[in-house]
């Protein structure tokens, strides 16, 4: 295995009184997908959040191949190469899914403000290539004929494509997918699947991805980490995780709440 | 600067901020149900000191009757409000609900100048004017009205929504609409009551305060300015912290006034607000914007 | 919402060329200053429009830095004689600095928060307008100003004035446009609709905000500075919180994330209190009734409501077109048929002559 790409090592996660995560350590391999699951409010969530800088973790590093980002803002980190979806979509509803998309290249083609307020040369230019970029997108994950839609009019499960396709086009070295198969339906998650392979064939990423669908992570992680009221009690290739009785315990529910 | 007049400044401070805090009162309710700020509260302020100087002055009724009708009419124009000019478009983005009742609250203060011109009145004070001396400062026996009467809205308003089944229902519908919808409570009725409280304890704010300050068509816009103000300093949607909001900038003002300059009296009130919002955005006892990715 | 920066321009050329072509057919001087007014009024809701419509981001102080622009050039103009361009440009550069100093810190705030802190930044400014008495005259205002010159040019008759102020508003407007059909629009309507995504996509929303407070500001104060070389004269008055719910009005009124919208919003109200003159007292409640009769009936404002109304007369038109042309189709296409029919038969019958003289012969259905 090659070097790994994200370490985050003893993280810890505060919400007042609830210990929301506490001394994990996830280490996402160099074009690997890494699963984490665990039951619901295991704070797999809130590890994203603390990952992509959205929660502040009171305690842990985190390194993202050379770079620490320990104390880099959200939008410094989506820069570096880390960008990540949401569990309760969060697209641009009022823009059309170009648009959208587009909005995903907005780091890759860094201009100052002020050509985009005189539009120069240089600005048109940027805008033409990132609208062709969007498309190729768009194409990729099968919504190119729908580019002129308002995104508020997609129904869920193309709402899923596109939010996938905007963290795409910027061209992230690590994705991160909180449940992006929660909502779809058995045939919408195969798909899904298959296009999250092909995106990391065809884009070179690593991805972390937390699922509920067993299947769909023991047929795509190559690694699974397993939360449990905040700490990690198991890791492991899927088959070995499958067989852990702790594992097992854990979502069978021997929980007493 | 010796103690009388530290206490003066307190003590005036304190009677106008308990207007303050039952303008900021009025505006807590209907945003607690609605969501969207009442830019006509400080004409319903407005509306209790001037009918009741009409009640009075015009129809020769005596002070305590003519003060009940003047509350009773503006909790009345409250409904009216919500019936003709809100319910109608609910559905409508906040901010579009924010610009109509600041075209009521223009429409209120035209037709208050049409009726009543545009002339300062006083209502005479509830009992005397003589001051009671209260260590060295001068009390006056309206300050006692303002202050017992500011107490008794707010403990009656908290056993309303405590103890009644209609307060507990508008406390639902302030966390939850949609659920409070399921569990049968009928949400339009809570917004026309919260209305109809909120007209009535900024006119009852307003009618206690007239013999203090003088009233005419046009005080509703800087009181409504100092309620909205002090809901956000005690932070937006705590009723308790409304009215703490509306005493603390009450105090400030004065304070300022008297130690500073009359002249920039408001100009500190705000700055402390805006240097209050930097250090906690969300004001003195709100709550913490909490909301999950 | 957008069609396309095509058509923006279009629609500004249009513009442009009705504001050109209004004051010969006014004629009344009167009617030249409401137009200047109007003028000037929507160059301050286009750049509003940008902050709340665009960006979500409320402000309820604009009326400050109109006022904060207006009284810096008065003051460096005439009290320190300071050349007429050269303390607009300070007026203007005053106000984007001080909403820039605000912004920072104030743009951390959201929905009303930030409505009360900008609200409050408004407020304080207008206290000092009234109460620096040595500085600004006062409550009773500021008087002397000189007129508007430029490099040496005098804009000595309001007119010529009209044409540099409309001149002005189409520049804000095109600047307005190019940034909507920009990376930094989309950046704006991103953190308009989730802050979190907008950062997950790499975009500084603390920046992107601050950037177009200051826009907005900078749009404002080039009003502010115009408004007073115009009139030569300004008072605390028209930069009070009442002009600040105002401003905020045209936007919303005229139709939040619309630029056209907001002019239309900014001349209607701008027009409506000088044509309710007439009813002399009840002009305000008659203000207040129709703000609240078009809030109420045209719920995404009046582009929205003019919008609606141009699709329906265009299809009324187009329908009526469309009716017509059907019609001549439909004849002309039975006539056709007709004809075409003949030619069937014919063929047919010369097809079947065919198929009988080579009974074995390959497919005849190759007419098409
Ligand atoms: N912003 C927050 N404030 C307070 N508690 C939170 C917050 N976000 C998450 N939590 C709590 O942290 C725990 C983990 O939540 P989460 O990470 O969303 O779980 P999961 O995604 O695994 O279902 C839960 O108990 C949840 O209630
Ligand atoms: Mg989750």
């Amino acid at each position: 295995m090659a070097e790994p790409l994200l370490v985050c090592t003893d993280v810890g996660v505060r919400f007042g009184g609830l210990q929301a995560l506490s001394g994990v350590d996830l280490t996402a391999g160099t074009d690997e997908i890494t699963a984490v699951i665990g039951p619901n409010g295991a704070g797999k969530t809130t590890l994203i959040n603390a990952v992509s800088g959205m929660v502040q973790a009171q305690r842990g590093t985190f390194r993202l191949g050379t770079d620490d980002i320990t104390r880099a803002q959200p939008h410094e980190r989506s820069r570096l190469g880390l960008v990540r979806t949401f569990q309760n979509l969060e697209i641009f509803s009022n823009m059309t899914l170009l648009e959208n998309v587009m909005t995903g290249c907005h780091a890759r083609l860094r201009v100052a403000p002020w050509h985009s307020l005189l539009r120069t040369r240089t600005s048109r230019a940027m805008e033409k290539a990132i609208q062709n970029e969007a498309l190729e997108v768009l194409d990729f994950v099968g919504l190119f004929e729908l580019a002129k839609y308002q995104a508020r009019d997609l129904p869920f499960g193309k709402q899923r494509l596109l939010e996938l396709a905007r963290a795409l086009a910027a061209r992230p070295r690590l994705l991160l997918l909180d449940e992006p198969a929660a909502g779809l339906n058995m045939s919408e998650t195969q798909l899904l699947a298959d296009l999250i392979l092909r995106a990391r064939e065809h884009f070179r990423l690593s991805i972390v991805l937390v699922e509920h669908d067993m299947d769909l992570v023991m047929r795509i992680s190559d690694q699974v980490l397993v939360l449990c009221f905040g700490q990690v009690i198991s890791r492991g290739a899927p088959a070995q995780i499958q067989r852990d009785p702790q594992v097992i315990a854990a979502y069978l529910g021997d929980d007493e709440d | 600067m010796d103690l009388p007049s530290l206490l003066q400044y307190l003590i005036t401070g304190l009677t106008v901020g308990a207007t303050y805090g039952l303008t900021a009162l009025g505006f807590t309710i209907i945003f607690n149900t609605t969501g969207i700020i009442n830019f006509a509260q400080g004409e319903f302020v407005m509306l209790g000191g001037m009918m009741s100087v009409f009640f009075m002055r015009a129809l020769g009724l005596p002070e305590p009757l003519a003060i009940v009708l003047a509350v009773a009419g503006t909790t009345l124009l409250g409904a009216l409000v919500e019936r003709l000019a809100i319910r109608p478009v609910r559905d409508c983005p906040a901010i579009n609900l924010v610009i109509i009742t600041i075209g009521v609250s223009i429409l209120i203060r035209g037709a208050a100048m049409l009726l009543w011109g545009k002339d300062t009145f006083a209502l005479p004070p509830f009992s005397g004017s003589a001051p009671v001396s209260f260590f060295g400062a001068a009390l006056m026996p309206q300050t006692l009205w303002v202050l017992a009467i500011s107490l008794l809205i707010l403990a009656g308003l908290k056993t309303f929504f405590s103890r009644s089944i209609h307060g507990k229902a508008m406390l639902a519908c302030s966390y939850d609409p949609k659920a409070a919808a399921l569990v049968g409570i009928g949400v339009d009725r809570m917004v026309l009551l919260s209305f109809m409280i909120s007209a009535l304890v900024g006119a009852v704010g307003g009618a206690i305060l007239a013999p203090i300050t003088l009233t005419s068509f046009d005080v509703g816009v800087m009181l409504g300015l100092k309620g909205f103000a002090a809901c956000i300093l005690g932070g937006l949607g705590n009723p308790f912290g409304a009215a703490a909001g509306g005493l603390i900038l009450g105090v400030l003002e004065s304070l300022g006034a008297g130690f500073i300059s009359s002249a920039y009296k408001d100009a500190l009130a705000f700055v402390i607000l805006l240097v209050l919002l930097f250090v906690r955005p969300s004001g003195l006892f709100g709550r913490k914007d909490g909301k999950r990715v | 919402m957008s069609m396309g920066y095509r058509y923006d321009m279009r629609w500004l050329a249009g513009l442009l060329l009705v504001l050109a072509l209004l004051p010969p057919l006014l004629g009344n001087n009167y009617y030249l200053t409401v137009l200047t007014m109007c003028c000037l009024n929507a160059m301050i809701a286009v750049g509003l429009s940008l902050l709340v419509g665009h960006a979500g981001q409320i402000s309820l102080g604009h009326a400050g830095f109109y006022g904060l622009a207006a009284y810096t050039t008065a003051a460096l103009s005439t009290t320190l004689g300071v050349p007429v361009g050269l303390s607009m440009l300070a007026g203007v550069g005053a106000s984007a600095a001080v909403a820039a100093l605000v912004g920072l810190p104030a743009l951390k705030l959201k929905g009303h928060y930030l409505a009360m802190a900008t609200l409050g930044f408004g407020v304080i400014l207008s206290i000092l307008f009234n109460e620096t008495v040595e500085i600004t005259g006062g409550p009773s205002g500021f008087t002397g100003i000189p007129r508007l010159s430029l490099f040496g040019v005098e804009f000595s008759s309001d007119l010529s004035v009209y044409y540099l102020i409309v001149a002005l508003l189409g520049l804000v407007v095109w600047l307005s446009f190019n940034i909507l059909h920009s990376r930094v629009g989309r950046a704006l309507r991103a953190l308009h609709t989730s802050e979190k995504a907008a950062q997950a996509m790499g975009i500084d929303i603390a920046r992107y905000k601050l950037f177009v407070f200051v826009v907005s500001a900078a749009f404002a104060g080039l009003a502010g500075v115009l408004y007073a070389h115009y009139l030569t004269f300004i008072a605390p008055a028209s930069f009070g919180f009442s002009f600040s719910v105002q401003l905020i009005v045209m936007v919303v009124l005229g139709g939040m994330t619309s630029v056209p919208g907001s002019i239309v919003g900014a001349f209607f109200l701008t027009v409506l209190p000088e044509f309710l003159r007439a009813f002399e007292n009840v002009e305000i409640v008659l203000f207040g009734g129709i703000l609240v009769l078009c809030m109420m009936y045209l719920p995404d404002g009046l582009a929205g409501g003019f919008n609606r109304l141009w699709r329906l007369v265009w299809r009324l038109i187009y329908v009526r077109a469309d009716k017509y042309r059907q019609n001549r189709q439909d004849r002309q296409d039975r006539r056709d048929r007709q004809e075409s029919q003949d030619r069937q038969d014919v063929q047919d019958r010369l097809e079947m002559l065919d198929r009988q003289d080579n009974m074995d012969g390959k497919d005849g259905g190759d007419n098409g």
